[in-house]
């Protein structure tokens, strides 16, 4: 059984068509990196994986489960799919290790006592231990970007997706987040990943997909798909991202 | 010459006057907030019906004057046979225009949170009423806190107006001693005197109330 199987889906907005009929199979512990050109519909794929965005027709299935605009609620799917932005989008005003615990607390009804040890358990493997009293606001763009990733696991989902979460960082910080998302790889935990950094995609991605123009145009194993490039398009991308 | 001596027979008068100044306008203040919070996510994300309620109400207050507002429940009120105290009708006139007025401030910090802060609850797990509780009321409100502050001290000004229909809050102990000394001068000096400290006084309790909640904003000062 695959972790996600989207099969034909299409999405517009307004008369702007921008996926064009995706097909994908995701398995179990798969990192799959979404390359493509801005615009060719790699976040709109991502936002319909959680219902950011409602498709208009095909369908998606996640873990087993189809999603099917009002069938899953937000908790439900909770369960199934974590997501990461570029934008961090941590809570202000919430300290740092509020901001992990309190879905579990409010989504869950869990009690703090019980999702507090775990807590600091997932900001000490992120390497920000040290800052659960912190606020938000204090720490640097990579930390941010970390205390997100520890955020997302504490609902403990299946697959993790990630659109392009390292493009908003100082270069010098990019690191230490693709070091924190090779450590959930190694693990065996199923990444979906939009990105440009074609290094991490080669080295750690078992797959990567190219989208061009709201479709799948190559896909396949990574080093192959990066280092020997079949479709002209994919030859121009990665020329032009070199 | 001024002279205020001839006030302080009456300072009774003046100290009851103030008190029921202050606990209507706490009273009409915690009531509309506790109101305005519930209504102004409503009025962007409730049912369409509910939303447009809320916004005919809105603008229903916020384009009439608040004494046509008091005397309309004051004199309205008995002709569908509820009978209440001055005091009562004063109290809702001043809830309903405090409610009206702090919706539409509330909206719009709500408007002003990132769309981010949203979607990244909503993908945790959270329904909407949770995302708005947990995430977005309290950087909203910290947004527009300065606006909503000034509102309320405006409803508690206001509430001079009250005295229109004889509860018997600061003016109308100032009418009622000016009537007695023929000191209007000296009075109403006095009376704007007590005014003038009971706003200060409100600003430093929402200043004060503001650094507790909003603590975080230090934080983001690096
Ligand atoms: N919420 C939206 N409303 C209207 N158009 C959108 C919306 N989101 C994305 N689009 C359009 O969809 C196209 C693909 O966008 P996107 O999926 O963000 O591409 P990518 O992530 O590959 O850069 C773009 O033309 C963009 O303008
Ligand atoms: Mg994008």
């Amino acid at each position: 059984m695959s972790m996600v199987r989207v099969d034909a889906l299409y999405k517009s907005f307004g008369a702007n068509q921008v996926l064009k009929g995706i097909d994908l199979r995701i398995q179990e512990g798969e990192v799959v990196s979404i390359i493509g050109r801005s615009g060719s519909g790699k976040s709109t794929l991502l936002r319909c994986l959680n219902q950011l965005e409602l498709h208009d027709s095909g369908s998606i299935e996640i873990n087993g489960k189809r999603l099917d605009g009002e069938a899953m609620s937000a908790r439900q799917l909770s369960e199934h799919v974590g997501m990461i932005f570029q934008s961090f989008n941590l809570f202000p005003h919430r300290r740092v290790g509020e901001n992990v615990m309190l879905a579990p607390m409010v989504v869950r009804g869990e009690s703090r006592e019980a999702v507090e040890p775990r807590a600091r358990a997932l900001l000490e493997s992120v390497g920000l231990g040290e800052k659960f009293d912190a606020w938000p606001g204090q720490l640097s763009g990579g930390q941010q970007q970390r205390v997100a990733i520890a955020r997302a696991l504490a609902m403990a989902p299946k697959v993790l997706l990630c659109d392009e979460i390292t493009s908003a960082l100082d270069p010098e910080l990019v690191g230490e987040v693709l070091r924190v998302l090779e450590k959930l790889a190694v693990d065996g935990m199923t990444l979906v990943l939009v990105t440009h950094e074609m290094r991490f995609a080669r080295e750690v991605g078992s797959r990567v997909v190219f989208m061009h123009q709201g479709k799948i145009h190559e896909q396949g194993d990574a080093k192959r798909v990066l280092d020997d490039p079949q479709t002209p398009e994919l030859k121009q991308f990665l020329a032009s991202t070199r | 010459m001024l002279d205020f001596l001839s006030l302080l027979p009456y300072w009774q008068v003046f100290v009851e006057g103030i008190v029921t100044t202050l606990w209507v306008t706490v009273v009409a203040t915690l009531l509309g907030l506790a109101i305005a919070v519930p209504f102004a996510w409503l009025r962007l994300e409730g049912p369409r019906l509910l939303s447009a309620l809320i916004g005919i109400y809105v603008e229903l207050i916020r384009n009439t004057p608040f004494i046509v507002q008091l005397f309309f429940i004051y004199f309205g009120l008995p002709a569908l046979d509820l009978r209440l105290s001055a005091t009562s009708c004063a109290l809702i006139a001043m809830t309903l225009n405090l409610t009206a007025y702090a919706t539409e401030i509330i909206r719009a910090g709500i408007q002003a949170v990132p769309k981010g802060q949203r979607e990244a609850a909503r993908v945790l797990g959270m329904s909407p009423l949770q995302s708005y509780r947990h995430v977005v009321l309290v950087p909203a409100l910290s947004r527009i806190y300065p606006a909503l502050t000034s509102q309320c001290i405006i409803v508690m000004l206001g509430s001079a107006v009250i005295s229109q229909i004889s509860v018997e809050e600061l003016t109308y102990a100032a009418n009622f001693i000016q009537s007695r000394n023929f000191r209007s001068f000296e009075t109403y000096i006095v009376a704007t005197l007590c005014y003038l400290g009971i706003a200060i006084a409100m600003r430093q309790s929402f200043e004060y109330i503001g650094r507790r909640l909003f603590g975080f904003l230090q934080g983001e000062q690096r």
